[in-house]
């Protein structure tokens, strides 16, 4: 590949645009992006998608450099040029926000934006630098405080924040990766409505990699699907409806369906109830308050929140792993501690988030894992004293032909499976046997359409045969797609509450964002 | 009980004054040492074996060359070797620093005890202190305010760094790879060259402690010279949260406390002060268990650390 040196640099504040041409990355044997090529003029808003692991995040690698391609090029402006390193893909004005924040918690705004320049003086000149930043935002269409920790800013906040640090080292393309995924509805029409009109006054040119419709169709002018590291299809948006779009993302793969939604008995029997529960969060600086919440059987509770708002701790709380200071928790009528002895009397499971960490012993293999809940009880009762492999193994085979995991070996690491597959592995553990009470974080996250859809029928099943679930999640979709009653959760407490069939997703997005 | 001794009891307030600030130095230098390295995202527990290292080499080097400052030099170049060894080792993967520094703490004893033993006899020259209390006629007041250089020196070095961590660029730099790698990594720094170079000068300030150690107070090298500042200054930066003037406040209180035991007999209270002369672990102990808690997490700690993930 030809280096061109020559290549004006473009201005900071004026949109490029971008051109990949026959992109393919091979990584030994395996093709992760065959023969890719998008065209992304200048001032446009453009959307890529794709389930994970369609090649979305190795193409948005190879155009700023942390990736360099097998063949194929990238043009800016019109002109190939070769990009070596993220640094080089900053010296032409290609920039990204990451789906995590690369901020430094610690650093007030200000700090962030500045050590972030290539050239920092030795000793910063904060007046100068303040008066400087001031006049930046002037021009900025995100009002931020700069003055205070990241650390401190909400989701949104900092999102914007990011945004913002990559117009300030004067970036005029920028990729977003899930720009929306911590944020609420309200705050995500935001952030878009002004990044839009930044692309519509030819200021910035806009890749954004996302998984909602919606915004896909709100925001944005055109779109590009990959499938499978293969073009899927592309086209403006204007053309294309919601359903072309997902068939583009999945191919003919088949969904599994949710059961049909049983009704909630009218005296079914409260499983869970707690009240009164008052808790440290894991600053010690708030508490969360939780007065009343009762899930019956054969329902499903959902709990929306923006992250950090106490779902978590809610969770701790309910899996025994944060003692709360008053208030009182009782299953089935029986006060309850989450002991090993009361979870089993109980029949209550637990899906945490991040279920590699929080539920599994990662460097265990596939079959310990799954005997977690049973490996200590003897087939007809009582405790036991030695492991009995056989049926351990025996049972752990059963469990991964019914869940579908896909894993090299019985005996392989946890580790080694893929976030969807350690998600059915838990799930698999945790629903099988008699489930009386299931809680369950965010069980989605971060999975492809196929184990979300699959996932989601396993609980609706469980549900339909009796099971009180409560569900924390940040996805309203899947909340308002799954639960019975709907619950937001903000500054540690239960804010509101309707029925999920005549939710209005403003309202509780505005309850999310802490106005109410 | 009671003796006279000309100011009475106003006696234990001045010495423990006085003691704070003698007993203190070498805690404010190794925990102002400490909170460069920790603050850069890494935990240096070798930093007693410096210590005492720091200690013979300054006493040895100011034997031999009758130049006390020619000393500390010595042993800041010797601490930041030991400090160099412990970033290099800690760069690789799947080493843990607290072992490294348990290790290195070890070696560090062990080697000043051994290249030490022709020193435990000779008479160094000892470092200045200040004569401030000449205005004063009574002795107890004038011993009081003599106050040693490198006391001040450390003062202002705290105040230099807390300027530093908020407006220098290799401050901010500091605080970006001790909060978070990645960020580091996606600005382009490396880590681990931040902390190789922040462990070094960690571990030269270290070395002055101890270098105040054999040439100051009590101004002799022997094998038991330091009774465990260089582990306890550990403690004290995360009970300062990671302020250098936090740190040097924290110094002067356990110095403070370590007065009490002897301020106490030299007024001739004869028994049970040996009670107090543990006040100073006492203290740390109360302090950590005070300030810690099983349900929330530090508050400004590093992101990086071992200890806080």
């Amino acid at each position: 590949m030809i280096q061109v040196r020559d290549t004006p640099l473009p201005q900071a504040g004026k949109a490029v645009g971008i051109q990949t041409i026959g992109m393919t990355m091979r990584f030994g044997s395996f093709t992760a992006l065959d023969n890719v090529s998008i065209d992304i003029p200048a001032g446009t808003f453009h959307a890529l998608l794709g389930e994970n692991g369609a090649g979305k995040s190795t193409l948005v690698k190879c155009i700023m450099g942390f990736y360099h391609q097998t063949s194929g090029s990238l043009s800016v402006d019109g002109r190939e040029i070769a990009v070596q390193s993220p640094r080089d893909a900053a010296t032409y004005g290609l920039g990204m926000v990451y789906q995590q924040f690369t901020l430094v918690p610690s650093l007030t705004g200000a700090e962030n934006l500045v050590i972030n320049r290539t050239h920092v003086p030795a000793v910063i000149n904060w007046a100068k630098e303040r008066k400087d930043l001031a006049a930046f935002m002037e021009r900025m269409p995100f009002k931020i405080p700069l003055d205070r920790p990241v650390s401190e800013l909400a989701a949104g906040e900092k999102q914007k924040l990011e945004i913002v640090k990559q117009l300030y080292l004067g970036r005029s393309f920028l990729i977003l990766d899930e720009p929306t995924s911590v944020l609420t509805p309200a705050e995500a029409d935001e952030m878009l409505g002004l990044v839009r009109g930044m692309t519509e006054r030819g200021e910035l040119t806009v890749l954004m990699i996302s998984h909602k419709f919606h915004e896909v169709t709100k925001f944005t002018d055109a779109v590009t699907v990959l499938r499978r590291g293969k073009m899927a299809g592309s086209g403006l948006v204007k053309d294309l409806s919601t359903k072309d779009m997902a068939a583009m993302m999945i191919g003919d793969v088949k969904l599994a369906e949710l059961d049909t939604r049983l009704p909630v008995p009218a005296d079914a029997r409260p499983i869970l109830v707690v009240s009164d529960i008052k808790a440290p969060d894991r600053t010690g600086l708030k508490m969360i308050d939780i007065g009343n919440l009762t899930v019956h059987a054969g329902e499903i509770v959902g709990i929306a929140g923006i992250s950090g708002n106490g779902q978590k701790e809610l969770a701790e709380v309910l899996a025994g792993q944060r003692p709360p200071e008053a208030g009182s928790i009782t299953v089935k009528g029986s006060l309850y501690g989450a002991t090993r002895q009361e979870t089993r009397i109980n029949n209550v499971r637990f899906i945490p988030e991040e279920p590699l960490n929080n539920a599994c012993a990662p460097k265990m293999t596939v079959t310990e894992n799954l005997a977690f809940r049973t490996f200590d009880l003897k087939k007809q009762g009582g405790e036991a004293l030695w492991l009995d492999m056989k049926s351990m193994r025996k049972r752990a085979a059963s469990l991964i032909s019914d869940f579908k995991v896909k894993t090299a070996s019985h005996s392989s690491p946890i580790a080694s499976l893929s976030g969807g597959n350690v998600q059915r592995a838990v799930l698999a553990r945790e629903l099988t046997g008699d489930v009386d009470l299931l809680i369950v974080s965010n069980p989605c996250f971060g999975l492809d359409f196929s184990a979300v859809a699959e996932i989601r029928a396993r609980i609706m099943k469980a549900r339909n045969s009796g099971t009180a679930v409560l569900l924390l999640s940040e996805d309203l979709d899947e909340l308002l797609e799954m639960s019975d009653r709907i619950m937001v959760m903000s500054d540690g407490k239960l804010v509101y509450e309707t029925p999920a069939l005549s939710a209005d997703i403003s309202v509780i997005g505005a309850h999310m964002a802490g106005h109410h | 009980m009671m003796e006279e001794t000309g100011i009475g009891i106003w006696g234990v307030p001045l010495a423990i004054f006085a003691g704070a600030i003698r007993v203190s130095t070498p805690f404010i230098f190794v925990s102002l040492g400490e909170s460069i390295t920790e603050r850069s995202g890494r935990i240096n527990l070798g930093l007693e074996g410096t210590l005492v290292f720091g200690a013979m080499t300054a006493y040895a080097i100011a034997v031999m060359s009758n130049s006390p400052w020619l000393g500390v030099l010595a042993a800041m170049a010797t601490g930041a070797v030991f400090g160099l060894i412990h970033g290099w080792i800690c760069k690789f993967p799947k080493v843990n620093d607290i072992a490294i520094g348990i290790a290195m703490m070890q070696f560090g004893l062990g080697l000043a005890f051994f290249l030490g033993k022709p020193f435990i006899q000779p008479v160094a020259p000892h470092l200045p202190s200040i004569p401030l209390g000449g205005w004063s006629d009574l002795p107890q007041i004038q011993s009081a305010l003599n106050i040693n250089v490198l006391f001040i020196i450390g003062a202002l070095l705290s105040v230099a760094l807390w300027w530093a961590f908020k407006n220098t660029r290799v401050g901010l730099i500091l605080r970006v790879v001790g909060d978070s790698s990645d960020a580091a990594r996606a600005m382009g720094l490396n880590p681990d060259s931040v902390r190789l170079l922040a462990t070094a000068v960690g571990g030269s300030l270290a070395a002055v402690g101890g270098a105040y150690l054999s040439l100051f107070y009590p101004g002799s090298w022997n094998e038991g010279i330091s009774s465990g500042q260089g582990l306890m200054a550990v403690a004290l930066v995360i009970f300062a949260r990671w302020n250098p003037i936090g740190c040097f406040l924290a110094a002067l209180l356990f110095g403070g406390a370590g007065a009490l035991g002897p301020a106490l007999q030299s007024v001739g209270v004869t028994q049970g002060y040996y009670l107090f002369y543990a006040a100073p672990y006492v203290l740390t102990l109360v302090i950590l268990v005070a300030t810690s808690s099983p349900t929330r997490s530090l508050a400004g700690a590093p992101g990086a650390l071992s200890i806080t993930k």
